[in-house]
């Protein structure tokens, strides 16, 4: 029997095993949402804007290991996705957009809601594709899946021009999908894996500093009992936050711009590095050139162009993380099978431990609620069991340096790209595929409002995700960077003009609370987490807080600036 | 900086040349120059595409361009024994005793005119980058009036049989 190209598309959307779908129908894929009820095996999530679907489907990618998928329009529907496909593409965040797109015979004649989005994608995405060929569709489904979850994961966009959609033709499901010029590297080289053991052995003063890539690969078990066997101390970027338990006395914090002290003195003073799906941006690095002087550099990474892109290393291992960090753990065992590396490690664990009892995290307590503070507060009242998502900016800091993550997909952060919007979409994806689980956003006050129109999505869908407003009236970041660089020249970074969020919360038909007073903040968010309706708890934070330490852009990490006084 | 000759096997489908320049753009690498041709495999090209660049520059743009995932190999050139091969046509003033101080160096250069007119003459000439560049310098005290040059083209020599 002969399908036509939606029910093709739709048939190996099952194949894939896609259970939701973030979306938003227009001309162009009306004939895929005419046949989509007929699928209720897909649950279909109608949401308010094409940003806050692909960044919805990232949240959901992020916090289970699958791919999201998101279906829009063409022109316009396609465009807004963009910002999306940037943040997973930045964050390797594996997601298969499905776009809409005029009629073959149209393409190229600037018709009504035509762009070129394979064009305006190509830089920002793993791989894309125009289908133009019925015979081609389910193939190229199957492709795309592939390719955004294997290797390094990463958004795979598929343009869907409407003829392709209403041609029909047999429905074949390929049983091979390898492609003759895409073979990534799993298995590390064994010769590697002993050289690393081998420096290892030597090391007096070893460090791990980890990234996003070994939540990617599920490395987080690993990496934990190869860091506690071998008593090294583990410091991680933005993006791997949480694949090693911060309540570990081995956990140094973050580093980079707004690292602790701890973690930016053991990167420059260790003799090496064992560094493990980090592509060393410059914020974890700092100034490259004063970067881990004293170490040699193990750079493991299944991306070999992230592999001194950056940072020069000794040892380069090109594979998965998991499979390399256990390939290191059997070898270290065999190699070294009654050695003390408490013992050996014992002069440099003293360090860096002095280092993080000299220099906290910390803030100064005042009249006014700290930002600080909401954080910590959020981390008391849900004992780290919760899902956070951020924006971007100041908020985002305090989240990663104040919020103790203790398990993998636990912290959706868009950490490349740092884009205002992703939040609250994001923990709406992740919401749905944890319905049971405490979702939290922190937010800023100036990043929320960027789509903030996705609580009709929570409150269509009855998901009881909170979003904790960090609410002092300027894009603190922004604010910050003026008051220590730019001579407090606040140019253009104060958000006083701002809806009433209470209110915003009640006309969309979820639940709102202001808190003004310190000692109305645990109560507050207490209830708020309690119910089971989405709503905004707007805090009203201390306006000019700093985030502390700072690295300052351009410097290098053992340059950072100290929080002051009292 | 090294001059390098990558060539490149590519899938023939729409769009890759626009992935490979634009990596290229995007990354802020120069292409100095670009040939791309079917090869005899269907559904496969090759690029040949000439670059400059210091090594941990060059080992960006090799890995960068096998990371598209439209290309199938990347080898570069400039490191083994390769044949390499441009092409170019030359217009250039020719009048009176010009005519044949033109045509003897179009005989050194093992040329060929290709088209003549009263006070023109058009030579083809094709030889490795350097060749050219020399050619096309001894040319242009006639006066060059036109030029058009492919890229480079370049292939593995052949291994040669040592006892």
């Amino acid at each position: 029997m002969k399908c036509t190209g939606a029910q093709i598309l739709l048939e190996s959307l099952k194949r894939e095993g896609v259970d939701v779908l973030f979306g938003y129908p227009g001309a162009q894929v009306i004939d895929i949402y005419d046949e989509l009820p007929k699928h209720p095996e897909i649950r279909h999530i109608l949401v308010r804007h094409e940003q806050g679907g692909v960044h919805a489907a990232d949240g959901y990618a992020r916090a289970t290991g699958k791919v999201g998928v998101c279906l829009v329009t063409s022109g316009p529907g396609a465009t807004n996705t963009v910002t999306g496909i940037a943040t997973a593409y930045c964050d390797s965040i594996p997601l298969v957009v499905l776009t809409g797109q005029v009629p073959t015979k149209l393409i190229g004649n600037d018709a009504f809601q035509e762009v070129d989005i394979v064009g305006i994608t190509r830089p920002c995405t793993k791989h894309n594709f125009l289908v133009k060929d019925i015979n081609k569709l389910a193939l190229t489904i199957r492709q795309a899946f592939y390719l955004a979850r294997s290797g390094r994961p990463g958004p795979v966009l598929v343009d869907l021009p409407r003829d392709i959609m209403l041609t029909r033709a047999e429905f074949v499901w390929p049983e091979d999908v390898s492609m003759r010029s895409y073979n990534p590297t799993y298995k590390p080289n064994l010769n590697q894996l002993r050289r690393v053991v081998e420096e290892i052995g030597k090391s007096q003063r070893p460090l791990f500093l980890t990234g996003g890539g070994v939540i990617t690969s599920d490395a987080a078990e690993s990496l934990t009992n190869l860091a506690r066997t071998l008593q090294i101390p583990v410091t991680s970027t933005l993006m791997g936050l949480g694949a090693f338990p911060a309540t570990d006395p081995l956990w140094l914090g973050m580093g980079g711009m707004h690292g602790t002290y701890a973690s930016n003195l053991a990167i420059n003073n260790a003799d090496l590095l064992i560094c493990a799906g980090t592509r060393f941006a410059d914020r974890i690095t700092g100034k490259i050139s004063a970067f881990a002087k004293k170490a040699r550099i193990i750079h493991i990474d299944i991306d070999p162009t992230s592999i001194r892109k950056n940072v020069e290393v000794e040892i380069p291992v090109v594979g998965d993380c998991k499979l390399s960090l256990q390939g290191i753990m059997d070898i270290c065992a065999k190699k070294f099978p009654s050695r003390n590396w408490g013992e050996d490690h014992a002069a440099w664990l003293d360090t860096v431990s002095g280092w993080k009892k000299s220099h906290p995290i910390a803030y100064h307590k005042g009249d006014n609620i700290k930002p600080q503070q909401v954080v910590e507060a959020l981390l008391k009242i849900t004992a780290g069991d919760a899902i956070i998502t951020t924006e971007v900016g100041q908020h985002q800091m305090w989240t990663a340096q104040f919020f103790l993550f203790t398990k993998p997909r636990t912290l959706l952060t868009s950490g490349g790209l740092g884009a205002m919007g992703y939040g609250f979409p994001a923990a709406i994806g992740a919401q749905i595929a944890f319905p049971e689980k405490t979702v939290i956003t922190i937010a800023g006050d100036g990043s929320l409002q960027m789509n903030i129109q996705e609580l009709t999505t929570a409150v269509a869908n009855k998901l009881p995700v909170k979003v904790v407003i960090l609410n002092n009236r300027y894009l603190g970041m922004v604010r910050q960077w003026q008051e220590l660089f730019f001579d407090h020249n606040y140019s253009s970074s104060g958000m006083d003009a701002q809806p009433d969020f209470v209110k915003v919360a009640e006309a969309y038909g979820a639940e709102g609370y202001r808190v003004e007073k310190t000692e109305n903040l645990l109560p507050t968010l207490q209830h708020a987490l309690s119910t089971p309706n989405p709503a905004f708890i707007d805090v009203v934070v201390e306006r000019e807080e700093n985030v502390y330490p700072m690295v300052p852009s351009g410097a290098a990490l053992d340059e950072m600036l100290l929080m002051q006084g009292k | 900086m090294q001059r390098h000759v990558l060539s490149v096997l590519v899938d023939n489908e729409p769009g890759v040349l626009s992935r490979v320049a634009g990596l290229f753009s995007g990354r802020g690498f120069n292409i100095h120059s670009l040939n791309v041709a079917p090869t005899l495999e269907e559904g496969v090209s090759h690029m040949t595409i000439t670059t400059f660049g210091e090594g941990a520059i060059l080992e960006q743009i090799m890995k960068q361009l096998h990371k598209i995932v439209s290309v199938i190999k990347v080898m570069d050139f400039s490191d083994c024994q390769a044949v390499e091969r441009e092409m170019m046509i030359v217009k250039v003033q020719a009048e009176g005793p010009m005519r044949g101080e033109i045509l003897r160096t179009v005989e050194i250069f093992r040329c060929k005119v290709i088209d003549v007119s009263h006070n023109e003459m058009t030579i083809e000439a094709t030889g490795n980058h350097e060749k050219l560049e020399a050619i096309t310098s001894l040319l242009q005290r006639f006066g060059i009036k036109e030029l058009a040059q492919t890229g480079s083209v370049a292939m593995r020599r052949s291994k040669k049989q040592t006892d």
